[in-house]
């Protein structure tokens, strides 16, 4: 098999996650990383070994066989503007922020059926632990209403997601419904400062349509087996709540918590690992149908 | 020499004009965590009636963890936001109606509701180390017309120096006031002073404080943070509101006259709307120090975790002190109530073990 090619836009913490990942990856090659300006980071990329460019999306239009698939990490207002050029240029994209342009994807819960789109949307690290829970539950029994709550060590969470705050409950309650099958959902973020840093913790609140003994036992199975999937490319992930089950509101709540691999990161961010290992996932998967 | 003079002296007037302190009365929304979020829309009606002919500054309405607060997390209100917000908004005239929002919990659609009820004024809430998150959230209330102030929760976590620092980030992006809250009422008046005269000092712009009265420091605290420089405190209702409660309204407005302060509050008007207005809504549920508020004092933790922990224990059957001190370990923050869960099945689950 041939390995593809990858370029990642955007030196920020989640490209150069990316970077270390994908050349961990056996499936795919390291060929360019496009930054800022005299980033420290670009620097880094380059005494690795690795290409790197300062132009931008130019780039990549100046080149386009340097790569078979994108990994955009910039922000989601600069990704509305990259979509249409990499569409035109015939270019897998893989896109980071939340900006949801192409086809929404949690790897463990809806990767096969969208394994033919060029733009792959990973929603929000919110999105990739809570759907596949939800998504899981909807699939036994409708589910009416889907909460989550995100906690996540503030050393963790960077500039871009503390201006656009919204922008993440926003899009994650957006995906719980499209993606997660969830008729309503309210999506919460609280970013706790202790020291050491907390790892990624989500609690998921489900009302169900009805609940009894058939369908818990059902859940538990289907939930156990879904996080079993989610390990094989997110290792941290970590039930720590077992799901809890309330016959008087057809409740059912349940907590993970999400420790990073540290490749580039520390173990702690655990929210922003999630998001780059779903990514590679998807390009490690797209890679081997190439 | 002399623009810097006269700089300072503006400085002055905008921090303390004489001895006046302006009061928000928070029973409609530091008290829904008492009420588990259940006032009726009637309930805010006449609680609004009573503070305008009392002369309250403003009058604070959302739900206990701010605008769009409803969630099986933190509990659902008997009515929304907006048609508490409606009530309240038809009996004010002089009394500025206010909201809290925490970025996070509530969205900017949640803002531009409040505006469309009429709503004066938005303090906008993060745990003390977090003011960075609130940029977007700041400007959108300006932008909508409204009066913007800074909520600082859980200030007895970190040093003044460090709640300077966030009590700036907030001034920059352009609010009108910076309160501190002791949410878990953990504080000792040494380390209300300290705090309060530290950013009263540095800051151009006035400063708050709220307490809480989970070991029965609630006026004295306040009392001292006025002392210390602030202009801006709370009050609600018979002290209703979170864990233990909070400063009850009346008897600061008591306090501050016996100390030569001055405010816009009529005594009697105000202690009849705390005791003929709130009483018989509430009837028994006035709070106290019990010993789930005394254990969220003395550990230091969120005071609206409260009825949640109480809760989770009984449901769990274990002790609602142990999950309080557990989450206090954790250095969980508002907002966390999730973790409640998780720590009573644990818990429980050790409890098990131990009984094998």
């Amino acid at each position: 098999m041939k390995k593809a090619k990858i370029a990642i836009i955007g030196s920020g913490n989640i490209g150069l996650d990316l970077m270390f990942k994908v050349m961990k990856n056996p499936n795919l090659e390291m060929s360019l990383m496009v930054g800022r300006n005299n980033s420290p980071r670009l620097q880094q990329a380059r005494e690795m070994g690795i290409r790197t460019s300062d132009q931008g999306i130019q780039a990549i239009i100046d080149e386009p066989e340097c790569c078979d698939i994108v990994f955009d990490a910039t922000t989601a207002q600069v990704h509305i503007m990259h979509a249409p050029i990499l569409k035109k240029l015939g270019k897998i994209t893989i896109d980071m922020t939340p900006a949801g342009v192409g086809a929404w994807v949690v790897p463990s819960f809806n990767m096969e059926e969208n394994m033919d789109k060029d733009n792959i949307n990973l929603i929000s690290c919110g999105g990739q632990a809570v759907i596949p829970i939800i998504g899981t539950i909807s699939r036994i029994v409708p589910v009416l209403y889907a909460e989550a709550v995100n906690a996540s060590g503030s050393k963790s969470v960077g500039p871009g997601t503390r201006e656009n705050v919204d922008e993440y409950t926003h899009h994650t309650a957006d995906a719980i419904v499209k993606v997660g099958g969830a008729k309503k959902a309210k999506a919460i973020i609280v970013i706790n400062p202790a020291e050491p840093p907390i790892k990624m913790h989500n609690t998921v609140f489900c009302i169900v349509e009805k609940l009894n003994e058939e369908i818990e036992a059902k859940i538990v199975k289907a939930l156990n087996s879904i996080v079993d999937e989610i390990k094989t490319y997110v290792p941290g992930y970590t039930i720590t709540t077992p799901p809890q089950f309330d016959y008087e509101r057809n409740l059912v709540t349940t907590a993970v918590e999400i420790e990073g691999a540290g490749d580039y990161l520390p173990k702690y961010s655990g929210n922003l690992d999630i998001i780059t290992q779903a990514g590679v996932r998807v390009a490690s998967a797209m890679a081997e149908r190439m | 020499m002399h623009l810097q003079w006269q700089k300072e002296c503006e400085v002055e007037d905008m921090k303390r004009v004489g001895n006046k302190i302006t009061i928000i009365d928070t029973t409609c929304r530091d008290g829904m965590h008492a009420m588990a979020h259940q006032f009726k829309v009637d309930d805010v009606a006449r609680i609004a009636r009573g503070l305008e002919k009392a002369g309250v500054n403003y009058m604070e309405v959302s739900h206990g963890d701010g605008l769009g607060g409803h969630s099986i997390n933190y509990g659902f209100g008997a009515a929304t936001d907006e048609e508490w917000l409606m009530a309240a908004r038809k009996e004010l005239k002089k009394t500025k109606l206010a909201v809290l929002f925490l970025p996070g919990v509530g969205t900017m659609d949640d803002l531009r509701m409040a505006r469309n009820c009429g709503v004066d004024m938005c303090r906008v809430t993060v745990h003390c180390t977090e003011a960075d998150i609130t940029k977007q959230h700041v400007k959108l209330v300006k932008d909508l017309g409204m009066q913007a102030f800074g909520v600082l929760m859980m200030v007895h976590m970190v040093t003044p120096e460090k709640l300077l620092e966030q009590a700036k980030i907030f001034q920059d992006y352009g609010v009108g006031a910076v309160y501190m809250m002791d949410s878990a009422g953990h504080l000792l008046p040494d380390g209300v002073r300290a705090r309060v005269s530290y950013l009263a000092e540095k800051l151009d712009i006035p400063v708050g404080f709220h307490a809480h009265a989970n070991l029965d420091l609630h006026i004295a605290n306040t009392i001292a943070a006025i002392e210390a420089g602030a202009t801006y405190t709370d009050g609600t209702h018979k002290g209703l509101g979170a864990g233990a409660g909070n400063t009850p309204i009346e008897v600061l407005t008591a306090v501050l006259k016996m100390y030569g302060y001055e405010t816009d509050i009529d005594l009697h008007s105000i202690e009849d709307a705390a005791e003929d207005v709130l009483t018989p809504i509430i009837g028994n549920n006035i709070p106290h120090i019990d010993k789930v508020a005394l254990t969220i004092g003395y550990a230091g933790v969120y005071g609206s975790f409260a009825l949640h922990a109480k809760r989770a224990a009984a449901r769990y059957n274990v002790d609602a002190r142990d999950i309080m001190l557990e989450c206090g370990r954790r250095k969980v923050v508002g907002g966390q109530e999730d973790i409640i869960i998780e720590v009573a099945v644990e818990l429980a689950k050790k409890k098990a073990k131990a009984v094998d």
